[in-house]
């Protein structure tokens, strides 16, 4: 089967992004397809690679990146709620005249159009948080 | 659930909103979901549950708060053909709301009815 994932709340303030992670981990163990992964509200927030938890906690940004890595996940973070939470790229960094940008390896920036497309291409789309 | 419309296939699409229009962003962003899910030419529902009720109540003023008033959006709904707005009549009694309180017009449906038209759908977001 085909996922979608929505994840809309940010890392350790919140279960959701654990609770995302752990599904997408086992839906890809089950040799199901994931097709997007979207961040949406705070959720974008799971795609910062400046955070730095305690050396004993999971690392949730990191989780995601390796999990990407491993499995070629599309890792989206909206574009529009990220520019109100200061998530950025290199190129909307630039756009926007900023000195830096925050963006985790895997993540990458897009429009809401890509989770309406998760919501047409997945068999199901599961919604995480809020 | 789905069938073919012209050259794609439509997915029925329902958005649920739970949350009052302000104190929390999940309202406006959620709207704004709608709006750009609007182009995709799906077959559109929006229900309104709970707090949610809230967000389509008329005269709603946020100057007190410094934040932008969205409810006029919704009034701009139609034009996007986004036309099938669901409103759970135990939330809105509950919060001394009826029909005539509201910005749109809409359908007012039990607790029951709703169930059925969430079960009906391929894509459920709740907000």
């Amino acid at each position: 089967m085909k996922f979608g994932i929505l994840v809309n709340e940010g890392p350790y303030t919140h279960e959701a992004s654990d609770t995302a992670y752990q599904f997408a981990k086992a839906v890809l163990e089950k040799g199901h397809e994931i097709f997007r992964v979207f961040f949406y509200h705070d959720g974008v927030n799971n795609g910062t690679r400046l955070t730095v938890p305690p050396q004993d906690e999971r690392n949730i940004v990191r989780c995601w990146s390796e999990l990407a890595e491993k499995h070629q996940l599309d890792l989206v973070i909206c574009i529009a709620a990220a520019q109100r939470r200061g998530l950025m790229d290199a190129a909307e960094a630039k756009r926007h005249g900023k000195d830096a940008h925050n963006i985790a390896p895997g993540f990458r920036i897009s429009g809401l159009g890509q989770l309406i497309e998760a919501g047409i291409q997945a068999d199901r789309l599961v919604v995480f948080g809020g | 659930m789905t069938d073919e419309t012209g050259g794609g296939v439509a997915k029925k699409f329902l958005y649920v909103n739970r949350k009052a229009p302000y104190g929390t962003i999940y309202a406006l962003e959620s709207l704004e979901v709608v709006l750009i899910g609007a182009a995709f030419e799906q077959d559109v529902s929006v229900a309104f549950i709970g707090d949610g009720v809230y967000q389509l109540a008329k005269g709603q003023d946020t100057k007190g708060l410094a934040v932008k008033n969205f409810s006029p959006a919704f009034g701009a709904l139609e034009d996007y053909d986004v036309n099938k707005l669901y409103v759970d009549r135990e939330s809105l009694l509950a919060r001394g709301l009826n029909e005539g309180d509201l910005l749109v017009p809409v359908k007012v449906v039990s607790a029951s009815e709703m169930a059925e038209i969430m079960d009906g759908q391929d894509v459920i977001l709740s907000f």
